[in-house]
């Protein structure tokens, strides 16, 4: 590896900054770079000094007076804590039930239709395309939602979080866009050759789309992992509780007093410390963090914008 | 193929749907085993659950609050994306705008109990902010809980969660213009400030439109949870939105009728925005949201 000297930088830019285009003023420049840095900052000192903090002993948080910001030790009681704690990992197990079989269930359901909407002329394919685009604009409220969830005798019970939730209009719309952009002579010749319509779907189709899948397998999952205010509305045993209930409770409720709307505090006898609290937050924050990447790449023009307009 | 999604669609999505029509009934919750029994067994009584919705002082009150809130991000924050859109546009380096991407999307895919508690934790009373204005011998005060500054608050909370991600589909739209235009310009004399003002965004104004258009179809959802989390640290005066308004009354206190009258009053007035939005916009020559297909 040879090191980038400011005179090749230099050249790069130039290569990249079409000829016509004045060179950027000084004064210009300064101003974007304070102004991007400070969003990206914007975005990153909250995520670092919540994780600092998490890490560290009870005697640097005293010093620090509350949150963290250098990091002075490393100290991983507060996660030893949490994970005892039967609470915060029941919740942690039924967050990822929630996300792994709700994630699984809509990609399944989502693919399908998609695919079999993906074909003009096949049977039903306008009515059926408006049934899905008409849940974009009208959406039913939640008093009956709650009527109908709860009549179902879901109450208590996790699949009332995963299935009124389990089909995204948005997300069959991007996976269907998609799929109509594979050329139909690929799928007729499978068709030719004798390949049924699952065949085809599992040993063509799928194959091509691994992007799309990833891009709404994302969504959904980031979405189930995110439920906060339907577990508060359909769960009531706190051993059923999810990730985002114990963070509201941990952090959020402590704030304020409580009224009628926040769920009842957990049954602690001493407030939880500040880096145990922190140590939650990062908990909460790390399975979104660490997908995230893996995914972020695809969020190309073409598979998000794509679907807007139908 | 479809069937999967179409009976789940059908059971949580269009028989809710079909469930509002407890707004025009007198809900009595023993005319039935189950809820859904209930609301069919109940008597019809009309429009007397919207009269009382609209006798309710507290209606007003989320409603006014409601406007305020959607309307304020929509005139202060509605342009900051298209701002940092054109900023990162033109950063050369696609190493770095990769970077900066990366990071500034990340936030959307937080929960509000995530976004809510960096806030709090941030700006809060015990907050970082707090403890750096405390070391430096000045007062601290805390944003979290004061009902004057809510608006600001919840903007901002917004803004910090979503700027990013609506970056995207004006980056989008960015590169989609034609680039010789710029060329062109430029050899006229055109300096980058005239660039961006005759080229950049009468490019962006499809997606613009198409956006403002959306956005009014939302004009009274501010978003649900974000509210719920911090009604009670601000109290109702300044938190309670047309949404938790609906919670509170329907869900809490179990009245049924007049809870499903607001949130179809709601339905209802963003169905009518967002129609009457698209044919102002068709009128004015711009696209819509419905394209024909």
């Amino acid at each position: 590896m040879t090191a980038v000297t400011p005179a090749m930088r230099d050249r790069r830019r130039r290569a990249q900054r079409p000829a016509w285009e004045e060179p950027p003023t000084v004064p210009g420049r300064l101003a974007k770079g304070v102004l991007l840095t400070a969003v990206v900052l914007a975005v990153l000192i909250p995520m670092w000094s919540v994780i600092v903090t998490s890490f560290s002993s009870k005697q640097a948080i005293a010093d620090a007076g509350g949150m963290v910001f250098l990091p002075r030790d490393f100290d991983i009681s507060a996660y030893v804590l949490i994970f005892t704690r039967g609470e915060v990992s029941a919740a942690i197990w039924n967050s990822v039930f929630v996300t792994v079989v709700g994630t699984t269930l809509s990609l399944v359901c989502t693919v399908l239709a998609a695919y079999g909407l993906s074909r003009p002329g096949s049977l039903w394919h306008r009515p059926l395309l408006m049934f899905f685009l008409i849940t974009f604009l009208i959406g039913p409220g939640l008093v009956p939602t709650y009527v109908v969830v709860t009549s179902l005798g879901l109450k208590d019970s996790h699949w009332a979080l995963i299935l009124p939730a389990a089909v995204n209009a948005f997300n069959l719309m991007v996976v269907r866009q998609f799929f109509m952009g594979i050329p139909s002579e690929l799928l007729d010749s499978a068709r030719i050759d004798g390949a049924g319509e699952w065949m085809i779907l599992a040993r063509i189709v799928l194959p091509l789309s691994k992007a799309v899948v990833a891009v709404v397998g994302l969504f959904y999952a980031v979405g189930y992992w995110n439920i906060y205010f339907n577990a508060v509305l359909y769960l009531n045993d706190a051993e059923d509780r999810v990730v985002q209930q114990v963070l509201q409770a941990y952090i959020i409720a402590g704030q304020s007093p409580a009224g009628i709307g926040s769920p009842p505090a957990l049954g602690f006898s001493a407030p939880p410390s500040l880096a145990v609290k922190m140590a939650v937050v990062v908990v909460v924050l790390i399975p979104v963090v660490a997908v995230y990447p893996f995914i972020q790449r695809h969020f190309t023009k073409g598979v998000i914008t794509g679907a807007l307009k139908g | 193929m479809a069937l999967p999604a179409v009976l789940l669609l059908l059971v949580f999505h269009y028989l809710p749907t079909l469930g509002n029509v407890v707004a025009f009934k007198d809900y009595d919750q023993w005319s039935g085993d189950t809820a859904i029994e209930a609301i069919v067994n109940s008597r019809w009584i009309g429009f007397t659950n919207f009269a009382e919705l609209f006798a309710d002082s507290q209606f007003w009150d989320a409603l006014r609050n409601t406007l305020l809130i959607t309307t304020f991000q929509l005139v202060f924050f509605f342009p900051l994306p298209i701002a940092l859109a054109i900023l990162l546009n033109s950063v050369v380096s696609s190493r770095l705008r990769g970077f900066i991407q990366t990071v500034v999307y990340l936030p959307h895919f937080f929960s509000w109990v995530l976004v809510v508690t960096f806030f709090l934790q941030m700006l809060g009373g015990s907050g970082l902010l707090a403890q750096v204005l405390r070391d430096n011998g000045l007062q601290p005060w805390d944003v979290m809980t004061n009902p004057d500054t809510f608006i600001l608050l919840v903007s901002s909370e917004s803004l910090w969660k979503d700027v990013g991600w609506g970056t995207i589909i004006f980056l989008a739209a960015l590169t989609a213009i034609d680039q010789n235009l710029y060329e062109a310009a430029a050899s006229d004399g055109a300096n980058r400030w005239r660039r961006l003002w005759h080229i950049t965004l009468p490019g962006l104004r499809p997606v613009v439109v198409l956006l403002l258009i959306l956005q009014l179809g939302n004009a009274l959802s501010v978003g649900f949870e974000q509210f719920i989390l911090q009604r009670d640290a601000v109290g109702r005066q300044a938190a309670e939105v047309l949404d938790t308004y609906v919670y509170y009354l329907g869900l809490l206190t179990q009245d049924y009728g007049v809870g499903a009258a607001a949130g179809l009053f709601k339905a209802v007035i963003g169905l009518i925005l967002i129609l009457v939005a698209n044919r102002v916009a068709r009128r004015f020559g711009e696209e819509g949201v419905f394209v024909r297909s």
